[in-house]
């Protein structure tokens, strides 16, 4: 079977509009509600955050998420419960996003397994090195059928993204600017020269841009130099005022087509 | 005698054993493989040696001085030397790694310096090099700790340093180390981030190990001068994350015959749920960027930990002492709020020296070995007591 990740870029007709959410939040029942409401409300593409104590990455807005996660009870053994029945209810792709302590003392092959099992496609772990993936987990990562999505930032070096090319599949998470998740919130000139600068390298695998996407303007701004756009805090912000199936439809029409 | 060091030193990968390396997101990537490239080369260059040798000497006023303290020998029946980093400028070790780092940092040509603080030393320390050599510096501190330890954040400010709450979390030193990464994360180009002890990603826990290995060296040089050999019995330290024992232990890590003793924060007692206990606790992970050994639940989720000493309570180790722990090269013991403070009022008692809780962890393991009385033993006596002495009034047994 075709990954759906790869499916969504070839079947794609508009901008792709990828949705990062906690696994587990607002309430620890809420993981696939929350999966399901989005594609009904127009998502392409979904993330689910693993939630972590020690989210370096992330901004105060979805470090609030993984600590309220993690006090309703959210573990890795709990959302793959939550997940069995994804593919009968979700047709998207969608990915794992999490720290690599958590999937490392789950144990990284049994953690593959369950995702391919669950019908996951692809996998962001931003804090497994290049190297180690390479040496390490591949196989483990094919085997299973895992896409492997890295990151790049406006200072990572054009021979950096190339390797970084070779070893991902699926897209390229196209960090918008140097800060941790939901700092900013438009785009300048400097980020359009680093996204040309990109998109002029000939890479093998398309690209979505995120950190700072919030809205329209920026989602659509983004989709001129990318495949689509990555929304996360500003959702999990709508998430922790209304967590409500007919907000999170309305919020993905705010993004994508509000008129 | 064969030198067994390189088994301990870091690889050219960036391990010690199978720990450290540098599992960080790409947003850190560019700043930490820029430092990676280049702190050799920095660190090497006959013109920074002579500069951190000069300061180290004139303003921290090494070396310092390896002291017999005759009373303590006698109780406990060896000869005990203590190595005097509480006389260090600031008043702990940390200011060796600090002073390194801003040479770093300016050979870098960076003009804005960030830190973490758990204690305050580290960040007191970091404020001083930073007003030294007048670059900016804001230091990251968990709101926990800023309470108990409001004299060293009045020192910070008084050194014209910026300290930032860490309101995430538990409000303690990891906290306030990812709240400096995530700074890093949004100001990578002109900014450096010292941090404080062996941990984060490589190449930081080889580099900070390097700054503290002045340690060692002068306990070698000086046990030369007063035993005739340059070889003790036991070295004692430490370890939270585990600068000063890195320090302590960096030249006699190839000399097998000297027995290294690390000494872990176990608070109210390591089956209370109130340990800092690391290498009692814990188990292999990944934290602040290195493959080490740490505190977590069964799902990985990094555990509080707790210890009367802010200096101390952090869930991991760094990987130079998670390797020491694995390869059985150091023998680690764990020490509680009750002996660590009992030992500090007795070191304070026999000796006139007022030890930082931190150290009396160290000086509290001696009562768990039966020596000969021949046996050369260095503690290496970190840091000296006065941000303690809230503490110690509380405690209030002495």
């Amino acid at each position: 079977m075709k990954n759906r990740i790869d499916q969504a870029f070839q079947d794609k007709k508009r901008d792709l509009l990828n949705v990062y959410f906690t696994a587990g939040y607002p309430a620890l029942e809420d993981t696939m509600r929350v999966a399901v409401a989005l594609e009904e409300g127009g998502a392409d593409v979904l993330e689910i955050g693993l939630p972590f104590s020690d989210p370096v990455a992330d901004g105060p807005t979805i470090q609030a998420s993984s600590t309220q996660a993690l006090e309703n009870g959210m573990t890795l053994v709990k959302l793959f419960d939550q997940l069995k029945d994804l593919r009968s209810r979700v047709s998207i792709p969608v990915l794992m996003m999490g720290y690599i302590n958590p999937v490392l003392q789950y144990g990284i092959e049994r953690f593959c397994a369950k995702c391919e099992e669950v019908g996951v496609d692809g996998l962001i772990l931003p804090d497994l090195p290049m190297y180690e993936y390479e040496e390490l987990y591949q196989p483990l990562f094919e085997k299973h059928g895992l896409y492997n999505v890295f990151l790049v930032t406006p200072q990572t070096s054009d021979n950096r993204i190339k390797k970084i090319d070779e070893l991902s599949n699926g897209f390229i998470y196209m960090v918008a600017a140097s800060s941790i998740t939901g700092a900013k919130s438009d785009i300048s000139a400097t980020q359009v020269e680093y996204f040309n600068r990109v998109n002029a390298m000939g890479l093998k695998n398309p690209r979505m841009i995120g950190f700072g996407i919030s809205n329209y303007a920026t989602f659509s701004k983004a989709c001129e130099y990318a495949d689509g756009a990555i929304v996360g805090s500003a959702f999990i912000k709508q998430l922790s005022q209304d967590a409500s199936d007919q907000a999170i439809k309305l919020f993905v029409k705010s993004i994508k087509n509000p008129s | 005698m064969t030198d067994t060091s390189s088994k301990y030193l870091v690889d050219e990968r960036g391990y010690f054993g199978k720990f450290g390396g540098a599992y960080i997101p790409e947003m850190l990537y560019p700043n930490v493989e820029e430092l990676r490239e280049n702190y050799l080369k920095i660190i090497n260059e006959h013109g920074f040696k002579e500069r951190f040798d000069q300061l180290l000497k004139d303003y921290v006023g090494r070396p310092t001085p390896l002291y017999h303290a005759a009373r303590l020998s006698e109780k406990y029946g060896a000869k005990i030397y203590l190595k005097r980093e509480d006389l260090c400028h600031t008043g702990a070790h940390k200011v060796n790694n600090t002073i390194g780092q801003i040479l770093v940092a300016e050979a870098l040509g960076k003009k804005k310096i960030i830190a973490e603080t758990g204690a305050g030393q580290h960040g007191v320390a970091t404020a001083t090099v930073c007003a030294l050599m007048g670059l900016e510096c804001i230091v990251y501190m968990g709101e926990v700790d800023m309470a108990r330890q409001k004299p060293n954040v009045e020192r910070m400010k008084i050194l014209g340093a910026e300290v930032r709450p860490a309101t995430s979390g538990s409000k303690t030193l990891k906290d306030a180390t990812n709240e400096a990464m995530r700074h890093w994360i949004n100001n990578p180009a002109d900014t450096h981030y010292i941090i404080g002890s062996v941990v984060g990603p490589h190449p930081y826990p080889d580099m900070v190990a390097r700054f503290q290995s002045v340690i060692s060296e002068e306990i070698k040089h000086q046990l030369l001068e007063k035993e005739g050999k340059s070889d003790p019995d036991y070295v004692f330290a430490c370890v939270g994350g585990g600068s000063n024992a890195a320090g302590a232990y960096y030249h006699f890590l190839g000399h097998e015959n000297v027995k290294l003793i690390a000494t872990e924060a176990a608070g109210l007692g390591n089956h209370s749920g109130k340990s800092a206990a690391t290498t009692a606790l814990g188990r292999e992970g990944v934290l602040h960027g290195s493959r080490t050994i740490l505190m977590q639940t069964d799902d990985g989720q990094v555990v509080e930990p707790y210890s009367i000493s802010a200096g101390l309570d952090y869930p991991g180790i760094g990987p130079f002492h998670a390797h020491l722990f694995d390869s059985g090269r150091a023998l680690f013991e764990s020490i509680t709020d009750e002996q660590a403070m009992t030992a500090g009022v007795l070191l304070s008692k026999l000796e006139g020296i007022i030890p930082a809780v931190e150290s009396s962890h160290a000086l509290a393991a001696l009562e768990n070995f039966q020596f000969k009385s021949d046996d050369i033993v260095v503690v290496n006596l970190s840091g000296r007591g006065d941000k303690d002495l809230e503490t110690y009034i509380k405690w209030g047994k002495y």
